[in-house]
């Protein structure tokens, strides 16, 4: 092989970065006194879609009556976009085999309270961010590394995420990423796994980064205990792919460097399982 | 989901200690022993811890379907504590962080419940982070 390695900070680094090329359009029903524009934006995969659209609720409300304006809330071919999973993970989810840009509608009536949840100020969204770094804490550490920050580290790592500043959110991060080399990872792996078009929300369940036999364990290894049907057969066609990231990971990638490099900023593995698409 | 119209359907008081005055909790409620054997995989054992001000509920002991949301398990308790459903209600797993809505608590089961039974602290203002 020519050149070196790429650096694993590499991978960080294109992981905050990715973006997602989108096309907000107006509802049609939306009450408009001028024909609204589309509205094109790259959404940055790791955050979240209410925390990054301040500039499209303003340009289709130019246009709007104030009365008509009522909570924003997004869709994509039918199906509410849920603001509290990361943007990449929804992508994935649901519109990974589509052409771009993604084309997302824009709502300000009949908000579906049945399937979303309320996000009326960024303390909702800074609230839900914070209690999943801390969910994800207690599966690796027991919550010791989250418990030992101050106040003020918990802020830097959203405050990271909210301006899109890498440097300052991974200066928090790696603390929350450090494991013991003698334990090999961490406690347990903090994973979601989500299947398209389920009824169930996700999975998770209590995974080791090592198998008892002392081996690292890999996607594979998650992926065969979870949902096997996803597995590719030995023979015949490959039925789904497992993303991570809008890419489908090697199955033989140690569960623990995914953790470490592939989670998103709320240390959470965001894994989607969805129908291998046939041209 | 076929199982249900009620959000607190599902939910039965694990102890049977339950007095038919209180508020019920929908119809598919029944005491824990009346249960089929065959169902008890498909629910788990939760206990309710109140925090500061926020009224105990005189029943801690609940049995609860594993597919069962957390905004399910809120709008159980807030109706059980004739709470107005506006009120705010947060959920809290130990004692750290609380589960969005819509986590299941067969998955919070799984990965933080500890001698057979999942614990969770509940407040009508924010308790933790």
């Amino acid at each position: 092989m020519a050149g070196r390695m790429t650096d694993d900070n590499d991978v960080l680094r294109k992981v905050w970065y990715g973006r997602i090329p989108t096309c907000f359009t107006l509802y049609q029903d939306e009450l408009t006194e001028r024909e609204a524009e589309p509205y094109y934006l790259l959404l940055p995969r790791v955050s979240y879609l209410t925390l990054v659209t301040d500039k499209v609720k303003k340009h289709f409300q130019k246009v709007m009556r104030t009365e008509d304006i009522g909570e924003i809330w997004f869709e994509y071919e039918g199906i509410p976009l849920k603001w509290h999973y990361p943007i990449g993970l929804l992508f994935d989810l649901q519109a990974s085999n589509t052409s771009l840009p993604w084309c997302i509608t824009v709502h300000f009536k009949s908000f579906p309270s049945k399937d979303l949840l309320r996000c009326q100020s960024k303390d909702v969204i800074e609230a839900h961010f914070m209690s999943s770094v801390k969910e994800a804490d207690a599966l690796k550490h027991k919550s010791q590394v989250i418990n030992e920050m101050q106040k003020k580290d918990h802020k830097q790592l959203w405050m990271g995420l909210q301006n899109d500043k890498f440097d300052q959110f991974w200066a928090i991060n790696r603390k929350l990423m450090e494991c013991s080399t003698e334990e090999g990872g961490f406690r347990y792996i903090p994973f979601r796994i989500y299947l398209a078009n389920s009824e169930r929300p996700f999975v998770q369940k209590l995974f080791r980064p090592v198998a008892s036999d002392g081996n690292a364990n890999t996607l594979g290894d998650l992926i065969k205990e979870v949902y096997p049907a996803a597995m590719p057969p030995e023979d015949g066609e490959k039925k789904y792919q497992v993303m991570i990231h809008g890419i489908e990971p090697m199955l033989e990638t140690p569960l623990q460097w995914l953790s470490e490099y592939f989670s998103y900023p709320d240390n959470f593995l965001h894994i989607s399982i969805v129908p291998q698409p046939t041209d | 989901m076929e199982e249900g119209e009620g959000e607190q359907q599902g939910l039965s008081p694990k102890d049977g200690n339950d007095t038919p005055t209180e508020p019920a909790p929908g119809p598919a409620v029944s005491p824990a022993s009346e249960e089929p054997a065959g169902e008890t995989k498909r629910k788990i054992d939760v206990l309710l811890k109140a925090v500061g001000d926020t009224p105990i509920m005189k029943n801690k002991k609940w049995t609860i379907e594993k597919t069962r949301t957390v905004q399910g398990l809120m709008d159980f308790i807030k109706k059980y504590l004739k709470l107005d459903t506006s009120e705010q209600l947060f959920i809290y797993v130990n004692q750290s962080f609380a589960p969005s809505p819509d986590h299941e608590v067969g998955a919070l089961y799984e990965c933080f419940g500890s001698d057979g039974k999942l614990v969770l602290h509940y407040c009508k203002s924010q308790a933790w982070g």
